[in-house]
C-alpha cells in the first residue's frame, strides 16, 4: 500500500563522487514540477575528490518535499539513502526511528568498512535494523547489467549507479518516470544520456517488480499559484538579480569576482547566463575586483562584487574608498564558517559585525541580510537601487546555506519591478547634494562635468582635497545622514508569523529564516504568544523597529553566530534580548530551534 | 586646448625642484598636442607623490587606493572603452604595494598608458627605500644600508607580458612629450617608465643619465631601426655578442655593423631592459599588437540574452 503523506523529508549521502548531487536536483525538480513544494540542504566537503569512502569526502543532500506550503528542509529523515557505509556512519542519526534505510550494497562491502574506519566484523546494516527498516539493494551490480550493452568502461558505467537510485525513488515516490525520461534526455547527449536512460528505467522498473509496495511513500500534490517555474538555489538567485539590475538601470552592470568557496558559484551563474548589460570580470585578486567594480561605477556602470569570510576582509579597503567617493556599489558577502578558511563550504552568519563595522574609518554603510533563495532577485534589485539612488556602497549578506539551497522559483515579470534611478544631472559639482543628501552621478564623457575625487577627505560641494577640520566634521556627518536617510526605500515591517503584540517574539536574520519560522508556527499550535520577526535591513535598522518590540514581553536572537545582531541591537538602543546561537557549521533544524526557544521560554517564565 | 588650459584650478603641491612639476607640464602639453578631449579623459592614480596628479589635470579624475590604479583603470576601461584613460603611479605604488594589479593590467593589455614615475624612494612617507632603491641606500629604514635586491620595471613589464615598454626622463621634456605620446598612440598597456628626481629624500640617482654634462656618455636614445649608438659625436655603440650588449667605437666599427634597434624583437629588447649599470637605454624598447581587454571583452558580450530569455533559461515548467 503506498501511504500518502503531506510531508517527506529524504535524505541522500555516499560519496562526493557518487553524483548526490546531481541526484538530488533530479529529484527535487521533479517533484517541484508536479507542484509540491520543495526546500533542499547540501552538505559537502570542502575538497573536491576528497578521499574515496572516507567519511570526511561523504556528500550529502537533504530534501523536504510537501504538498503544502514549506519553509525548510525538515529535520528527521523519513528515507535516508546510503550510497556507502561512510555516508550512512555520518549522518544516521537523522535518520528516524523506524524510518527507512535504502543501502546500496556494493558500499557496505568489506573495503568500503574499512574505508569508513570499521573493523571487519561490524555489521552496520545489521545494527541498523534494530530501529530501522532496511532494505539493500545491489546498486552496482544493477547498473551494471543494465549496461552490459553499452560501449563504456567500467567507470563511466559506475557513474550511472545514481541514475538507478533516480529510477528506484522516482517509482517509490510516484513520480513520472515519462518526465524524468525528458529531463535526462535534455539534460545529457551520446552515449552518456544513453547509459543514464538505462540505468533509470532499471531501477524504475527494479522497484515495480521487486514490488517494494511497503516502502512506497506519495506526497499529495498541491496546486501551485499560475505561473511559469524553475527550481532556483540562491547563488543562481543572485546571479538573476544582478541581470535583473540591468535591466532596472538602464546602464550596464560589471560584475567583478575572484573565485572563492562559496562566492564563486555567482561568478559561474553570472558568466553563463550572459545577460544583456552585464560584463564579467574575473580579477587577479579580491582588492582588483572591488577595484575594478569601483573603477566601473565611477565610469557609469553599476559595479558589483561578491566574496565570502576572508576576501571580504580584503576588500575593506575598497569599502572605504566607496564611501569616501560616494559611488554605488553592491558587495554580496556569502557568508561561511570563519575566521580564515574556516569551514568553506559550511553556513554561518559570523560576518555580521564585520558587515556593521569592519572598516577604517567612520564608514557606515546600508547593510542587508537575504532570508531565503526565493527572495534573493528582490533583494538584489532593492540593494542595487539603494546603493545608485543614494550613492552608496551597499553590503548584502547571503551565507553558504541560502547559496545551496534549492527551491521552486515562479519567474517574475520585470514589468512589476521599481525602476531604478540614478541622480545624473548635469551642471552639478560632485558633491553638491539634493535634498536627500544624494551626489550627482557624472560620468566621464559628460562635457562640462570635469572633476577629481579621491580617497583624501573631499572639501564639500568640489570634491578638491581638503584638510580643513571643519569640513571633515561636515562630511562625516553628511555621509552618516545620507546612509542613514535610506529607509525611506524600506517596505513596512511586516512580521512573519503572529501578532504584532504577545508575550514572545523572535527576531532573526538571513538563511535561519526557514527553520525559524517552522518553529515558531508549532509553538503557536501549542498556543504559545509567540511571533516571529526577520530582519532585511540590518543597518539603518528599521525606524519602526524599536516601537514595535514594545508590544512583547520578552525578545529572543536566534542567529547562526555567538551573539552578533544581540550587540547590535545593545548598541542601538533597541532591546536587550535573549540569545540562541550556533556556530557548528550546520544550520539549525525546526525541531531543534523549537526545543531550545521552549526551553528558553519555560526558563523565563 | 593648450597645455595650461589642461590644469585645473588647484594649486600644485609638490615639493620646490620637484621632477614631478616637468612631468605634469609636459603631460598636459601632450593632451593638448594630441587634442584630448577633457570630458572623455580620465587619470587615474594611486597613492604617493605622483599619484596626486589626478587633482592638477583638468579632465575626469581620480586619486585611488596604494597600488590599485591599474585595477581602477581596468574597471572604467572595462565600463566604457571609449575613454582616454591614462595612470600614473609610483616605483613604491606600481611595484610594491600594487605589484600584482600592474602584472596583470599588463599582460590582459588593458587600454591604458602606465606612466610610473620613478624616483627610487618612497617620498611621501618621507624617505623609505622603495623596491627600485639601489643596494646600499641609506634611508630612514635603511639607516646602515639597503640590502634588497631592486626591481627592474622594465624587465618585470616585459616578463608580465607587457605590449609596450619604455623610458624616459623628467629632464628632457622633448624626450619624455615624445614617449608619451608613443605610449597612449599604442592603444593597449603600456609601461613608460620616467626617471624622476626626488630632491628631498633621494637627489641626483639619476643624474648621470640626465645631467645634460653626462648624458651623451650614458644615456642611449634608442630609434627604431637604427644603430644603437651613444657618445657626444655618437661614436660609442652596441653590438650583441652571444645575446649580451657589448659596447664598441665606430672608429673601429662601420655603422652596419652595430646593434639596429628591433623594438618588435622580445629578446633583444630585454637585453636592453637588463642593462642597468652606468649605461641605460631610453625609448621605447619594445612594442607588439595585441587586442586590449576590453576590446575582447565587449566583443564577446554581442551574445546576450534579454531579460526575459535570461529567466527563463534552464526547465522550466508551467502551472496553469
Amino acid at each position: 500500500m503506498t501511504e500518502i503523506r503531506q510531508h517527506l523529508v529524504v535524505l541522500l549521502a555516499g560519496d562526493s563522487g557518487d553524483g548526490i548531487q546531481l541526484l538530488g536536483s533530479q529529484l527535487i525538480r521533479a517533484a517541484a514540477q508536479s507542484g509540491q513544494d520543495v526546500r533542499t540542504l547540501s552538505d559537502f566537503p570542502a575538497e573536491i575528490r576528497a578521499p574515496q569512502g572516507t567519511v570526511s569526502g561523504v556528500s550529502g543532500f537533504q530534501f523536504q518535499i510537501a504538498s503544502e506550503t514549506i519553509f525548510d528542509p525538515g529535520d528527521a529523515a523519513d528515507v535516508f539513502v546510503a550510497f556507502n557505509v561512510a555516508g550512512w556512519l555520518k549522518h544516521k542519526h537523522k535518520l528516524k526511528p523506524g524510518g527507512i534505510l535504502i543501502a546500496s550494497s556494493d558500499g557496505f562491502d568489506a573495503r568500503s568498512k574499512a574505508l569508513a574506519g570499521l573493523a571487519p566484523d561490524e555489521q552496520p546494516l545489521e545494527d541498523a535494523k534494530h530501529s530501522h527498516q532496511v532494505l539493500e539493494v545491489d546498486v552496482k551490480k544493477i547498473t551494471q547489467e543494465a549496461l552490459k550493452e553499452s560501449a563504456l568502461g567500467t567507470k563511466e558505467k559506475n557513474r550511472a549507479k545514481n541514475m538507478t537510485v533516480l529510477g528506484v525513488l522516482s517509482w517509490m515516490y510516484g513520480m513520472s518516470p515519462a518526465a524524468m525520461e525528458a529531463d535526462l534526455t535534455r539534460q545529457f547527449s551520446g552515449e552518456i544520456a544513453e547509459a543514464n536512460l538505462m540505468a533509470f528505467k532499471a531501477g524504475y522498473h527494479l522497484g515495480e517488480t521487486a514490488e517494494w509496495t511497503a516502502y512506497r511513500k506519495e506526497v499529495l500534490q498541491r496546486h501551485a499559484a499560475p505561473g511559469t517555474y524553475k527550481t532556483l538555489s540562491g547563488s543562481q538567485g543572485i546571479a538573476l538579480g544582478i541581470a535583473a539590475v540591468a535591466h532596472q538601470l538602464a546602464r550596464p552592470v560589471l560584475y567583478a569576482g575572484y573565485p572563492i568557496t562559496p562566492a564563486s558559484d555567482i561568478l559561474h551563474e553570472v558568466a553563463r547566463l550572459r545577460p544583456e548589460g552585464v560584463r564579467t570580470f574575473q580579477a587577479e585578486d579580491e582588492i582588483a575586483s572591488i577595484t575594478a567594480a569601483i573603477g566601473a561605477s565611477f565610469a557609469g556602470n553599476l559595479g558589483v562584487t561578491a566574496s565570502s569570510g576572508p576576501g571580504i576582509s580584503l576588500k575593506g579597503e575598497g569599502l572605504g574608498l566607496a564611501v569616501m567617493l560616494e559611488l554605488p556599489l553592491l558587495v554580496v558577502n556569502v557568508q561561511r564558517g570563519g575566521p580564515s578558511t574556516g569551514l568553506p563550504t559550511k553556513m554561518e552568519q559570523s560576518d555580521l559585525l564585520q558587515a556593521l563595522y569592519g572598516r577604517h574609518g567612520e564608514a557606515p554603510m546600508p547593510v542587508m541580510a537575504i532570508k531565503r533563495t526565493g527572495e534573493c532577485v528582490d533583494d538584489v534589485l532593492l540593494a542595487a537601487k539603494m546603493a545608485v539612488e543614494a550613492m552608496t556602497p551597499v553590503l548584502l549578506l547571503s551565507d553558504a546555506y541560502i547559496a545551496n539551497s534549492a527551491e521552486p522559483y515562479r519567474l517574475p515579470s520585470p514589468s512589476d519591478w521599481s525602476p531604478i534611478i540614478p541622480n545624473v544631472v548635469e551642471g552639478k559639482l560632485p558633491y553638491h547634494r539634493n535634498a536627500e543628501g544624494v551626489r550627482p552621478w557624472t560620468i566621464p564623457g559628460t562635457p562640462g562635468g570635469e572633476h577629481r575625487i579621491g580617497g583624501l577627505e573631499s572639501e564639500a560641494e568640489t570634491g578638491n582635497i581638503s584638510y580643513d577640520p571643519a569640513n571633515h566634521q561636515a562630511m562625516i556627518h553628511t555621509r552618516a545622514q545620507k546612509v542613514q536617510a535610506v529607509t525611506r526605500f524600506y517596505g513596512p515591517l511586516c512580521v512573519e508569523v503572529g501578532d504584532a503584540e504577545g508575550d514572545f517574539v523572535v527576531i532573526g536574520w538571513g538563511s535561519t529564516y526557514g527553520a525559524l519560522r517552522t518553529a515558531v508556527e508549532n509553538l503557536r499550535a501549542q498556543g504559545l504568544r509567540i511571533t516571529h520577526l526577520h530582519l532585511k535591513h540590518l543597518f539603518p535598522l528599521h525606524p519602526d523597529l524599536k516601537p514595535f518590540l514594545a508590544g512583547f514581553q520578552r525578545v529572543v536572537v536566534v542567529e547562526m553566530n555567538e551573539g552578533q545582531l544581540i550587540r547590535h541591537l545593545r548598541a542601538e538602543g533597541i532591546c536587550s534580548p535573549a540569545f540562541i546561537g550556533k556556530t557548528s557549521g550546520q544550520p539549525f533544524g525546526a525541531a531543534e530551534l523549537q526545543a531550545r526557544l521552549a526551553t528558553l521560554i519555560q526558563a523565563k517564565s | 586646448m593648450t597645455g595650461k588650459e589642461f590644469l585645473s584650478d588647484q594649486e600644485v603641491r609638490w615639493c620646490p625642484g620637484c621632477g614631478d612639476y616637468s612631468i605634469l607640464k609636459q603631460f598636459t602639453e601632450v593632451l593638448a598636442t594630441m587634442g584630448a578631449d577633457p570630458a572623455n579623459t580620465v587619470v587615474v592614480s594611486g597613492i604617493g607623490c605622483s599619484s596626486r596628479m589626478p587633482y592638477y589635470v583638468h579632465s575626469y579624475g581620480i586619486h585611488s587606493l596604494h597600488g590599485r590604479a591599474p585595477a581602477i583603470a581596468t574597471g572604467i576601461k572595462l565600463a566604457n572603452p571609449a575613454l582616454d584613460v591614462w595612470l600614473i603611479t609610483g616605483d613604491g605604488d606600481a611595484l610594491s604595494i600594487g605589484g600584482n594589479h600592474l602584472i596583470h593590467a599588463l599582460r590582459r593589455n588593458v587600454g591604458v598608458p602606465i606612466l610610473l614615475f620613478n624616483n627610487e624612494i618612497y617620498g611621501l612617507t618621507k624617505g623609505q627605500y622603495s623596491p627600485t632603491s639601489k643596494p646600499g641606500l641609506q634611508t630612514k629604514s635603511t639607516p646602515t644600508g639597503s640590502i634588497d635586491h631592486p626591481v627592474n620595471p622594465l624587465t618585470l613589464a616585459l616578463g608580465a607580458g607587457a605590449t609596450f615598454v619604455a623610458r624616459s626622463m623628467d629632464r628632457h621634456p622633448v624626450h619624455l612629450r615624445g614617449a608619451m605620446t608613443a605610449a597612449k598612440e599604442h592603444g593597449g598597456a603600456a609601461l613608460l617608465e620616467i626617471y624622476q628626481n626626488c630632491n628631498v629624500f633621494n637627489d641626483g640617482a639619476f643624474e648621470v643619465f640626465t645631467d645634460k654634462k653626462t648624458q651623451s656618455d650614458h644615456a642611449i636614445f634608442l630609434e627604431n631601426g637604427q644603430p644603437i649608438t651613444f657618445g657626444a659625436e655618437g661614436q660609442r655603440a652596441l653590438i650583441l655578442e652571444g645575446g649580451q650588449p657589448v659596447e664598441v667605437s665606430l672608429s673601429d666599427r662601420s655603422a652596419s655593423e652595430c646593434w639596429i634597434h628591433d623594438e618588435r624583437d622580445p629578446m633583444k629588447a630585454y637585453a636592453l631592459a637588463r642593462m642597468v649599470g652606468e649605461i641605460r637605454p631610453f625609448g621605447t624598447l619594445y612594442r607588439e599588437e595585441r587586442p586590449t581587454f576590453e576590446s575582447q571583452v565587449h566583443a564577446a558580450a554581442h551574445s546576450t540574452r534579454s531579460i526575459e530569455e535570461v529567466f527563463a533559461l534552464g526547465r522550466t515548467w508551467t502551472v496553469e
